[in-house]
């Protein structure tokens, strides 16, 4: 595999041809907000808060699916990023029902990590304030769907890593919502493991852990990417 | 099957024809208004009067003027009669014999017919849309023999690319290209689709081509096939298209029988098969990465682009996509040569385009029209105008496109011209309004299809559109200021910029271009007041008994 | 310099920002040598005093209380300070706002959830009425600076108070942005 050279914010930046934008910005220190991305599961692409400025005309791409190319352009940081990403958690927040006070997350939840940094102070969108169930039916482990922001983590390492895939996504739009098997309770569900590898997954309270209150969440997330790098690279380091 | 034997089938099926014949729509809108029925009782009466052996009643696709269906034509007399009954049928076949016509008779040249092309529906409403021996004698699979049996692929691509034929399904990217592209990716298999998940509201272009002309979508896909080295094609046609469904079943199932599809295409080792996919109602699956997705039995959602389908499609392999009516177009370019269908529209935009007029429009229907025929030709020229009234705005493109103000009428209809003033071609649909239209009404009428049609997966589109809808709901229900106003347009111009498929990013479109054009009308509904007045304080409703409600 | 006037408003919220408030200890003393309270729930003054130049405004609007009083504090106070995520977002006060209206919340709060004699209070001019959505501040009158937090802690008080006493236009970033609690 070749090395490719490109310019991320005005530094020469080299990666693996075939790497994404997100992985070379990473790796060269650049930090790139995240949120359906996480490390040890493929892309989805749906958060839209990687997106990065590509090429001359600032075509917006997500560095998370983008694979590098010789003498591409790429710019992390312009204003008009930093104006998308706060919308983008402003929306996330007025689609929900996300109280950071009261959540298991509260700490430890990446959407709460994202509106700080974002510099989200206040919601400018109307709060939708949808009624969302919440499945308590598993014995260890309950969703809130309040919580939940759509980033299909679950679904992907429950199929990925677990190979389970107990989770997908039923309905559309605004009723999207992500279920298990069939959209039955998940403690009813056949196919799941009780291995938590959804819970670790989650960006955020949704996915919790029975017993645990508020602020007590630790998802436990590098034992994913532990698992991932046992796995594929067969070490035992992170 | 060779060429001796497609000719024996035209020729047998040309001389079977009875000296007349009585042609009734069966397309989806006039089956509607009864059609089936109709046409039952023509054969009927053919037989009862006798006529049998000069006569035929047949079913036929689409005629175009939908609005006035069923319709009936005549040939040779070249008669058309509107809205024809089971009680006025009888005297269509009376008339033939110097009987009393009852049925409502229509101009064919009247200029909702006389000013139409006849290129992509050159067959419909004149062939049997179920028999493929009426579309073989209408020089049908010529083309496709032309192509595997006297031009390599390469050339194939090259009187695609000559023609400047450009994709029918909205964004006109050229077609020579993209099959050029598919040609040359590498793969162990590739893969042609048709996308027949026509979902704008307004547009039923394709639905009518498949139910009127479906060999011609075939013979579009195996030349295709030819062209980059497929062996598989799919049809992707939407759920609520169960006749186009039907007769796209037989007609695959025809073309197989004849050896016209299937392995050895024309004798040579050129194999294709047509399979049909059906589409289980989301809008979404239109999009190439979500029609893929549903092909390959998965959630129709959207993937970012790269990497695009021409390298890495169906099952990783490339894949080419193509509209329709863009298929609807290969056949003739193959077997009469680029240089007539170039000689068409304009020279950026060759050939000609369906659209579909609805709204507040006269003449409701099918239009076929050279590329860069001004606006104001099809809506007022051949759609005979708003009755009682005047045209307002037409919105092209559906949900993803704009609304063109009156004063602007004479653009020609072309991609780039539309693309200059803030619409798109897309793939067709053409609605009509007069005086008595609200347009913040009408970006949220269109606001609230993306909305609903989402699919959920990137936040801009699953939760902006909900934004959208609801700022739009505030300025016209009176309780938005300039403040709102001001989100609106932010958010259009995010949600156009950061969303994952074409969905989402033409969403903002029609309430864009309303704006433009319209803002007068936004702004005579926005509240002068504060913040909290505009909230419609004092936000009390009921506060349980005891009599103090308000 | 004229002394600062300080006033501290407390709507639908828990005064958890204000226990927050008096979290800040010590330095509550060097605030007192350069400011004066005008309003504030500790105190018992009648009305919201005019010329207000800060007020940390604790809660969201809940009730037609806290509309009028809003609506009030607004119009006599230069900078206007969301303080904490009552105020912010809504929060907690806001859970509220999925039961749809008022009535539903009365009727489960007071009538489903009752242990005995269950009813709606309901005392005209006494008990004020319920709005049927709970709202943070900004979806009523303009807001100046945000403050989140549930509570915010201590030294985000500090810092927002230091740059409003500086006569700068308070701003905060990073992790002073943090909803929910801790730091």
């Amino acid at each position: 595999m070749s090395a490719v050279t490109l310019t991320i914010n005005d530094r020469l930046v080299t990666a693996a041809a075939g790497e994404t934008v997100l992985a070379a910005a990473r790796a060269a220190g650049i930090d790139v907000p995240t949120l359906c991305y996480v490390d040890g599961l493929s892309a989805h692409g749906g958060c839209r808060l990687c997106l990065v400025e590509v090429g001359a005309g600032g075509r917006l791409q997500p560095a998370c699916f983008m694979p590098v190319a010789e003498g591409m352009v790429v710019r992390t940081d312009t204003d008009r990023l930093a104006e998308y990403r706060r919308m983008i958690v402003e929306l996330l927040f007025a689609e929900g029902n996300h109280v950071c006070s009261v959540c298991v997350a509260n700490g430890n939840c990446e959407l709460q990590d994202a509106a700080a940094a974002t510099g989200m102070d206040h919601e400018r969108f109307e709060y939708t304030y949808p009624k969302r169930a919440v499945d308590a039916s598993h014995d260890r482990f309950g969703i809130d769907h309040n919580r939940c922001v759509l980033c299909t983590r679950c679904v992907r390492a429950c199929d990925e890593l677990e190979g389970a895939h107990t989770w997908d996504v039923a309905g559309r739009g605004a009723g999207a919502k992500v279920v298990t098997d069939l959209n039955q309770p998940w403690g009813e569900s056949p196919t799941c493991t009780s291995c938590g590898k959804c819970f670790m997954a989650c960006p955020t309270g949704a996915i919790f852990r029975k017993g645990s209150t508020v602020a007590e969440t630790d998802h436990g997330r590098d034992r994913l990417q532990f698992l991932v790098a046992a796995r594929e690279k067969k070490q035992w380091i992170v | 099957m060779d060429l001796a034997d497609l000719r024996a089938i035209a020729d047998a099926e040309r001389a079977a024809r009875p000296p007349a014949e009585i042609r009734c729509c069966t397309a989806a809108g006039c089956a509607s208004a009864d059609a089936p029925a109709v046409l039952a009782t023509l054969k009927t009466a053919v037989a009862a009067a006798g006529l049998g052996d000069r006569v035929r009643a047949v079913g036929v696709g689409c005629m175009r003027l939908c609005s006035q269906g069923p319709l009936v034509a005549v040939e040779p007399a070249g008669a058309l009669y509107q809205k024809v009954t089971t009680e006025s049928a009888g005297s269509v076949v009376a008339g033939l014999t110097g009987g009393a016509v009852t049925a409502e008779p229509l101009d064919p040249r009247a200029p909702f017919f006389a000013r139409q092309s006849s290129v992509v529906l050159e067959n419909s409403g004149r062939i049997e849309p179920e028999r493929v021996e009426s579309y073989v004698a209408a020089d049908g699979y010529l083309g496709l023999y032309r192509a595997v049996r006297e031009m390599t692929p390469a050339e194939v691509v090259a009187a695609v690319t000559a023609s400047g034929l450009r994709g029918r399904g909205g964004a006109g990217y050229p077609t020579g290209v993209k099959w050029a592209t598919v040609a040359k990716n590498p793969g162990e298999r590739k893969y042609v689709v048709c996308n027949a998940d026509e979902g704008d509201p307004g547009a039923f272009m394709n639905r009518s081509v498949l139910e009127s002309d479906p060999h011609k979508v075939l013979e579009g896909m195996a030349v295709a096939g030819y062209a980059v080295g497929a062996a598989q094609g799919y049809v992707y046609c939407r759920g609520e298209y169960p006749l186009a469904i039907d007769r796209l079943t037989t007609a695959i199932k025809q073309a197989t029988k004849l050896g016209l599809l299937g392995t050895h295409v024309f004798g040579t080792p050129f194999d294709f098969r047509i399979d049909v996919r059906i589409g289980a109602g989301a809008f979404v699956c239109g999009e190439e990465t979500a029609l893929m997705a549903s092909i390959m039995g998965g959630r129709g959602t959207p993937t970012p682009r790269p990497p695009y389908p021409a390298e890495s499609g169906l099952w990783g392999m490339p894949t080419l996509l193509n509209n329709v009516e863009t298929f609807a177009n290969v056949p003739r370019i193959v077997r009469d040569g680029p240089e007539w269908f170039a000689a068409l529209g304009t020279p950026t935009s060759p050939g000609t385009k369906v659209f579909c007029l609805t709204g507040k429009v006269a003449n409701t229907g099918l239009v076929e029209v050279p590329l860069g025929t001004p606006l104001r030709t099809i809506v007022e020229g051949i759609g005979g105008g708003a009755p009682g009234g005047t045209i307002k705005a037409v919105q092209t493109g559906g949900p993803s496109g704009g609304c063109v103000p009156a004063e602007l009428l004479d653009t020609p209809v072309d991609y780039e011209s539309l693309g200059t003033i803030g619409s798109i071609m897309g793939s067709g649909g053409m609605i009509v309004m007069d005086q008595t239209s609200d347009m913040v009404d009408v970006a949220r009428y269109f606001m609230e299809f993306c909305m609903d049609e989402s699919c959920g997966k990137c936040v801009p589109c699953r939760a902006g559109t909900v934004q959208l809808h609801r700022l739009l709901s505030r300025v016209l229900d009176g309780t938005a200021g300039a403040e709102e106003m001001e989100r609106l347009e932010a958010l259009c111009h995010m949600v156009k910029d950061t969303s994952l498929c074409g969905l989402g990013q033409t969403a903002p479109n029609p309430t864009l271009s309303t704006l433009r054009y319209f803002r007068r009308e936004y702004e005579a509904k926005l509240h002068p007041g504060t913040r909290a007045q505009r909230l419609r304080l004092p936000m009390v409703s009921a506060n349980g008994p005891g009599g103090h409600a308000p | 310099m004229d002394r600062l006037k300080l006033a501290t408003v407390w709507l639908g919220g828990c005064s958890g920002c204000h226990m927050s408030f008096l979290d800040l200890d010590e330095w509550l003393i060097d605030l007192a040598a350069v400011a004066d309270v005008v309003f504030t729930p500790v105190m018992d003054v009648k009305e919201y005093p005019a010329g207000v130049d800060a007020v940390l405004v604790e809660g969201a609007v809940a009730n037609e209380d806290n509309l009028e009083m809003i609506l009030k504090v607004r119009e006599r106070s230069k900078v206007l300070i969301a303080f904490g995520d009552c105020a912010v977002t809504g929060n907690v006060t806001a859970l509220r706002n999925p039961l749809g209206s008022a009535l539903p919340v009365l009727e489960r709060g007071y009538l489903e959830l009752a242990d005995d004699t269950p009813q709606i209070p309901n005392e005209p001019g006494i008990i004020p009425r319920l709005l049927d959505r709970v709202v943070p501040l900004h979806k009523v009158v303009d807001v100046d600076v945000y403050m989140p937090g549930c509570p915010p802690p201590a030294d985000r008080i500090r810092r927002v108070l230091e740059q409003v006493l500086a006569g700068q236009p308070p701003h905060l970033e990073g992790a002073d942005l943090k909803f929910g609690s801790g730091r």
